[in-house]
């Protein structure tokens, strides 16, 4: 479902496969340990100087929520149980790289829908192939309502109304150079492998700040404070600053 | 360590001498008493129609908290008390600038960085040299977190968050035709003196409006509600607005 790499200071977490990588149960949970292996690793080796690329094989990024696991739960309420199970999980994953200690970008390979682009917006940064493959709101045009992390992570990422109106009130497909100068993504590129590259290159020169990471992670949470709150975060206290502080270069 | 003068209806005040006008405690205090002084000599005169421009003589806007007297303390936590306490004193001089009945307008005739530039952003306009000088926020670089109502002034002046990216998790030095083209100051200039001219000829000519002093302060306090709140302010009584009524024209 995903595989972890290291390339230097890069991880590099890939969603395996061919298919469109929906965020089921399963493949949420093995994001989840892949990142946990990527702060404990960092944080044995000194817990400064990394980044995290994140990236998927094939023709999609991710396709969102698997519906069709919700839909096999059979009665309405199963089905709702299922996709709200789905949603808390995310939930979590968001919360989990809200905070990681390091800088993190998506190389968005393919297809981003729904919960495949909340998870490609829970980056720093977005670059993301403009050969083909767009970015896409769905909830709109199934009749789902947006979960409000959802909502936030959109509303602190991409601030002109006009846009997040686009996306999630009209149902628009966006391809990478248009979501480059709406300012939804960071850089389109030419192919998947491009993308990639571009990806790590950017790793690499973030990495090589040497930056601490409990304190990329701390001024990172700062700039978030609705996503923070939506995700279920605590707010910093001034004895986690503190802390912060007594391994600074004060 | 700082002066105040008077030129027509526009109060100046200037961070004197060669230094990097670094914000020590005994800094903080002697800007703090320039405020005040300024607050009731134009309510001494009427309470309408001045201005306040800040300035600095030298190379250096302010180059931020004085980290050097942090650490003379001896040990690795008096630095930290220290530093500490800048960041406790430096919140009410943002409540003061916050506050103040008239328009200000910061020249920013060298670099300004860190509470230095929080300095510059704390005022309504910012005009700044071009020739020279650099913002910049060094608290990734040398590993340290930001006190949040740093984080909320940046996010109440810079609403593109790709730019507030660049300046806390990039630590990018920002020079000023850049810093205006990003709208994270108002306008660049030539030289320092150019700047201050400049800074005096827009404080003239909002000084000329005869704005009602308290009617401004209450204006802007309530344009910036995140700052407001993180520096301590309390939200504005139904009761004082009641009583800038009475002293308006309606």
């Amino acid at each position: 479902m995903c595989s972890l790499q290291k390339s230097g200071r890069v991880f590099v977490l890939t969603l395996t496969g061919d298919g469109d990588h929906r965020l089921s149960p399963d493949v949420i949970a093995a994001i989840r340990d892949a990142l946990a292996r990527v702060k404990y690793e960092s944080a044995a080796a000194g817990g400064r100087g990394f980044a995290l690329v994140t990236t998927a094989e094939g023709r999609f990024f991710s396709n969102g929520f698997d519906l069709a696991w919700a839909r096999s739960g059979g009665s309405a309420s199963a089905i709702r149980t299922r996709l709200e199970s789905m949603g808390s999980l995310l939930r979590q994953l968001v919360a989990d790289l809200l905070s990681l200690p390091m800088p993190t970008i998506a190389a968005v390979t393919g297809h981003a829908a729904a919960a495949g682009f909340m998870l490609a917006l829970s980056h720093d940064y977005v670059e993301m192939r403009g050969d083909r493959g767009f970015l896409y709101m769905s909830e709109i045009d199934i009749a789902l309502p947006i979960p409000p992390y959802f909502m936030a992570l959109m509303r602190s990422k991409i601030t002109d109304p006009k846009v997040l109106r686009e996306l999630v009130l009209e149902g628009k497909k966006i391809i990478a150079a248009e979501a480059m100068a709406k300012g939804i993504i960071d850089q389109a590129h030419g192919g998947a492998p491009e993308t990639v590259k571009a990806a790590v290159r950017r790793a690499e020169e973030l990495a090589e700040k040497n930056w601490i990471g409990e304190v990329y992670r701390s001024i990172r949470r700062g700039t978030l404070p609705e996503v923070t709150f939506a995700v279920g975060l605590p707010e910093e206290t001034d004895e986690e600053r503190q802390n912060l502080l007594s391994a600074s270069n004060l | 360590m700082c002066s105040l003068g008077k030129r027509g209806r526009v109060f100046i005040l200037t961070l004197t001498g060669d230094g990097e006008h670094r914000l020590s405690p005994d800094v903080i205090a002697s800007v703090r008493d320039a405020l005040a002084r300024a607050k009731s000599e134009s309510a001494a005169a009427g309470g309408r129609g001045f201005a306040l421009v800040t300035t600095a003589e030298g190379r250096f806007f302010s180059n931020g908290f004085d980290l050097a007297w942090a650490r003379s303390g001896g040990s690795a936590s008096t630095a930290r008390i220290r530093l500490q306490s800048m960041v406790s004193l430096f919140q009410p001089l943002v409540a003061d600038l916050l506050s103040l009945p008239m328009p200000t307008i910061a020249a920013v005739t060298g670099h300004a960085a860190a509470a230095g530039f929080m300095l510059a952003i704390c005022h309504d306009y910012v005009e700044m040299r071009g020739d020279r000088g650099i913002l910049y926020m060094s608290e990734l670089d040398v590993g340290m977190p930001f006190p949040p109502y740093f984080l909320k002034l940046m996010r109440s002046k810079i609403s593109d968050p790709k730019v507030l990216r660049e300046i806390v998790l990039e630590g990018k030095k920002i020079g000023a035709s850049e810093a205006t083209a990003k709208g994270i100051i108002d306008r660049a200039h030539g030289s320092a003196l150019e700047t201050v001219e400049a800074a005096v000829r827009r404080a003239e000519e909002l000084a000329a409006k005869n704005w009602v002093g308290e009617v401004y302060g209450s204006i802007r306090r309530g344009a910036l509600p995140e700052v407001r709140a993180a520096v301590g302010l309390p939200e504005e009584t139904d009761e004082e607005r009641q009583n800038l009524l009475a002293a308006s024209k309606l």
